[in-house]
């Protein structure tokens, strides 16, 4: 524990100062703007709105220039300012089979309605650094377009579950839990550890995922399909009777077709893994898909190997970066009085052995 | 109670103003003239909504964050009301919002979807072709390789 002490108000002044100037940084570089931020560095606005639970580009701009790029910092401050508002309500579930695709994927189909979109990808780039970017001014060609059909693109999950090859997925309650409401708790059903994993650390959810395809609660997972594009959000307005569309917001999706299953009722089955994230992120998408299929075991009636990623209890209480970082952080607060308390038994203890010791040798 | 079709219409209006950029959605109102007399029923507020997906897109709805949602609700002398909803944190715009739904059940929807709605649907239908077809040049055509020969 520590105690509050008094004390320290200059020093604490006087370092936030400092603090400002270092954010700043030199003062012949010219000032980063919220919109630079929004526009250039687009997917850390993605992972800060996403792991902050709040979708708005420029308020996670803002919290990733106060906070100097640490993004768990920025994470905090974008979940810290979504409680001074008030909710109106909850949208309809996003139609993602509606989505404006700008990319779309499947790792199991080559030809399939729609086809293969890569889209703005780092897929297929060499990974060297390109110099030219270090020069300012560069004039971006402008990318080629073509002809867009207005082709459906259906879930992959949809072929197969069709032909009934892939486990349906079971109807929930209209209003899920929320852990945004009440605190965690366990047993967690889908809904919630969806929840959990869709504002979890991406590095955290990454390693979780990773886990299993190295033999930790192995799960055999296709990509069936990755889609990331535009989705509408409709909300019911009380004051009118009917929905209206309240915004737009770019989500990644990841279906994964996963190992299968059968049972005396019912004939052999892929099952599935589900990621959804707010903005432009694969990783984090294809890691909660697979993190979800992980946790299925025990709805699916698969043996619990002990692998961490089909821990609910560990992934799920440890997944949220901004509250390891709360508990991580407080121990380097002040805890003065602890301290002194170990530093007398320490050195009690030591005087006893000391004495013991002396004893022992005259004896 | 509204027909299916008033329905349809007002649905269709909102979500515009809704989705527009604040700026253009300003710009556009001001340009229409000067705001008609109104009393507020309820002030521009800030607020989020939590935003649902569904466990394998078609399953169990799950809360998959929040997002920033701006509201307003006026009256007009008329006695008709408007309700603005606006993506964002947008006070001015929620109210220009709010303002427009009022006029256009007041018989000025014809006026307002010329000058406001019209130009914002054609926007927002520019900016998803222009995406669709950067999209479309990046669309794979595979070819199969002939072996032997």
């Amino acid at each position: 524990m520590y105690v509050a002490v008094k004390g320290g108000e200059r020093a604490i002044d006087n370092a936030h100062a400092w603090l400002a100037e270092e954010r700043r940084g030199a003062p012949d570089v010219a000032e980063l703007s919220i919109a630079q931020i929004r526009e250039q560095l687009a997917l850390a606005v993605n992972r800060v709105m996403a792991e902050g639970s709040l979708y708005d580009p420029d308020l996670a701009a803002l919290a990733i220039k106060q906070a100097r790029g640490d993004m768990i910092e920025a994470i905090f401050l974008i979940r810290a300012y979504r409680t001074t508002l008030p909710r109106f309500g909850a949208s309809d579930p996003v139609e993602t089979g509606a989505m404006a695709c700008d990319r779309r994927i499947s790792a199991t189909y080559k030809d399939l309605p729609g086809g293969q979109v890569l889209g703005p990808t780092f897929d297929y780039t060499h990974r060297l650094l390109d110099f030219a970017l270090a020069a300012e001014g560069g004039e971006v060609p402008a990318p080629a377009t073509g002809a867009a059909d207005a082709e459906d693109m259906p879930h992959v999950t949809g072929f197969l579950a069709g032909e009934g090859l892939i486990q349906g997925e079971a109807e929930g309650a209209e209003t899920p839990r929320d852990l945004t409401r009440e605190p965690l708790d366990f047993p967690a059903d889908r809904p919630l550890r969806l929840q959990a994993l869709a504002r979890g650390d991406e590095g955290f959810v990454l390693s979780m995922a990773y886990s299993t395809q190295r033999g930790y609660g192995r799960n055999h997972p296709f990509v069936g399909e990755l889609r990331v594009g535009i989705v509408e959000v409709e909300m019911e307005i009380p004051e009118l009777g009917f929905a209206i569309g309240i915004g737009e917001m770019q989500v990644t999706e990841c279906e994964t077709v996963n190992q299968f299953l059968g049972s005396k009722s019912e004939p052999p089955q892929f099952t599935r893994g589900y990621g959804l994230v707010f903005g432009h992120s694969e990783r984090k998408a294809i890691s909660m898909a697979l993190v979800d299929r992980a946790l299925r075991w025990e709805e699916l009636g698969e043996d619990d190997s002990g692998a961490p990623a089909q821990d609910s209890e560990f992934v799920l209480s440890h997944a949220d970066n901004v509250q390891a970082t709360g508990f991580l952080e407080h121990i380097k607060l002040p805890h003065y009085v602890d301290f002194q308390s170990e530093l007398e038994l320490i050195r009690r203890i030591r005087a006893e052995a000391i004495a013991a010791g002396a004893r022992e040798a005259a004896e | 109670m509204s027909s299916s079709e008033e329905i349809a219409t007002r649905k269709a209006r909102l979500t515009t103003l809704a989705t527009a950029p604040h700026a253009r959605l300003l710009a556009l109102w001001q340009a229409f003239g000067t705001p008609p007399a109104h009393e507020m029923l309820r002030a521009p507020e800030i607020g989020t909504v939590m935003v649902r997906g569904r466990a394998g897109a078609t399953g169990a709805p799950f809360n998959l964050g929040e997002m920033t949602v701006t509201r307003c609700s006026v009256r007009l002398d008329s006695g008709a009301t408007g309700h603005g909803y606006v993506q964002g944190r947008g006070l001015e715009a929620a109210r220009a919002a709010a303002l427009i739904d009022a006029l256009a059940e007041d018989g000025q929807a014809e006026a307002l979807e010329a000058a406001v709605l019209a130009p914002l649907r054609a926007e927002a239908a520019a900016a998803r072709s222009s995406r669709a077809a950067k999209a479309a040049a990046t669309k794979v055509e595979f070819f199969t390789m002939v072996r032997g020969e």
